[in-house]
């Protein structure tokens, strides 16, 4: 994958800097974002070096402590506005000692607007592609940022993230792994499956999903968050699936995409189980303090689903 | 006396107003006398009798009433 294109005067200079090194230093001033894109991209272009990188980007840039500096405020500026939004989030949750019914019941409470509803009943062709187009940013990096936790966890959460993970990356199947199930889907729609292919045309919402997934999964202090994130995403999954794949079917597009939805219907059954109860459950029974954190991250992960459903459901005219 | 402690684990676990999971290699005969294979190292059972996936769980025992859900 090449650099994505910049989206502003900061993601222009910092993209020209990484594509300088190692012959030239990285500049010590970069200009401020101009808009949320260009600081969004930025910092997913940052971020990607931590993944697979880039082919007109030296590997050492990784770590160059220049880059790093660029980050870092990113990271603190989205990482604010996210907290700022789960304190504003209106209905606090309860919490019992229970917490995997407190977990399901926040998920269950939370109702914004569905894309895999609209997918199921009304979208056409196209805004079903649009919608493979964004998702497939995350989803052939599947699980990858929920990979960088596994080393932070207390035994049994680890135990529990690993069983999880193994499904997720084939059980030893590399036809299984489900980020190439995904790449299977995209080609069989006749869409492009290489790797970040459509990055160039995802909107902040997608970019802002990414990007929380990847703050999470790298910062050790975020661990609870980023489980809290995986409970909530593997939550709201069964259903939706069902929905996406039965659209996938009523408008007659290939039955490979549909499958990986398919796939997902009875996987996460098992993987919401596993990741409320198990993961999250036996991390909280070592680190109690972490319960917060977990909810905030769950709280994240509907919040940014909600924000990408109102995006794209108005931009499609769907009605409210 | 050891600080290494021994976890507790199940192959079968009953999930409070959701499926059963069952780790490890499975036939399942359900109620018709119809033979399934499990295919993944965990799987979810429905235990609410309202899966559209039967015998797997799909998720739909979250849109049930409470009192429809398995205890
Ligand atoms: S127990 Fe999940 S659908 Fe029946």
């Amino acid at each position: 994958m090449m650099l994505p294109k910049p989206r502003g005067p900061l993601s222009a200079a910092v993209f020209e800097s990484m594509r300088a090194l190692p012959t030239e230093p990285v500049a010590r001033t970069h200009p401020e974002a101009d808009e949320p894109e260009d600081a969004a991209i930025t910092l997913w272009a940052l971020y990607e070096l931590s993944y697979r990188g880039f082919d007109d980007v030296d590997e050492t840039a990784e770590w160059d402590p220049d880059l790093l500096a660029v980050r870092r405020p990113l990271e603190i500026d989205l990482e604010g506005r996210l907290r700022a939004r789960w304190e504003s989030y209106a209905s606090p949750h309860e919490v019992t000692a229970d917490f995997s019914a407190d977990f399901f019941a926040l998920v269950a409470a939370h109702d914004g607007r569905s894309l895999a509803r609209f997918v199921q009943t009304e979208a056409d062709e196209q805004q079903v592609l649009d919608l493979l187009r964004l998702r497939s940013v995350y989803h052939l990096k599947e699980s990858d940022p929920t990979a960088w936790v596994v080393p932070r966890l207390p035994t049994a959460s680890k135990a529990a993230l690993m069983e999880l993970q193994y499904d997720e990356y084939g059980c030893g199947d590399p036809n299984r792994v489900h980020s190439h199930l995904f790449a299977r889907g995209l080609e069989a729609i006749g869409l492009r499956s290489e790797y970040g292919a459509y990055v160039d045309d995802v909107p902040l919402e997608i970019l802002e999903q990414n990007n929380a997934m990847s703050l999470m999964g790298l910062h050790r202090r975020l661990r609870g968050a980023a489980l809290g994130h995986l409970a909530a995403f593997e939550a709201t999954s069964s259903i939706p699936s069902r929905q996406l794949s039965q659209g996938i079917a009523r408008l007659g597009l290939a039955p490979d995409m549909a499958a990986y939805y398919d796939e997902h219907v009875e996987a996460d059954a098992v993987h919401e189980q596993l990741a409320v109860r198990a993961i999250c459950g036996e991390l909280l029974a070592v680190e109690p303090e972490l319960r917060d954190d977990i909810y905030f991250g769950a709280f994240t992960c509907l919040d940014l689903e909600d924000r990408l459903a109102e995006q794209l459901l108005a931009r499609w005219g769907a009605a409210t | 006396m050891t600080d290494v402690p021994t976890y507790p684990h199940a192959d079968v676990v009953l999930c409070p107003g959701g499926p059963l999971l069952l780790r490890g290699k499975h036939v399942i005969e359900d109620s018709s006398g119809e033979l399934h294979e499990t295919t993944r190292r965990v799987t979810a059972l429905c235990r609410c009798d309202k899966s559209a996936k039967k015998p797997w769980c799909d998720g739909t025992h979250k849109l049930l009433p409470e009192k429809l859900t398995p205890s």
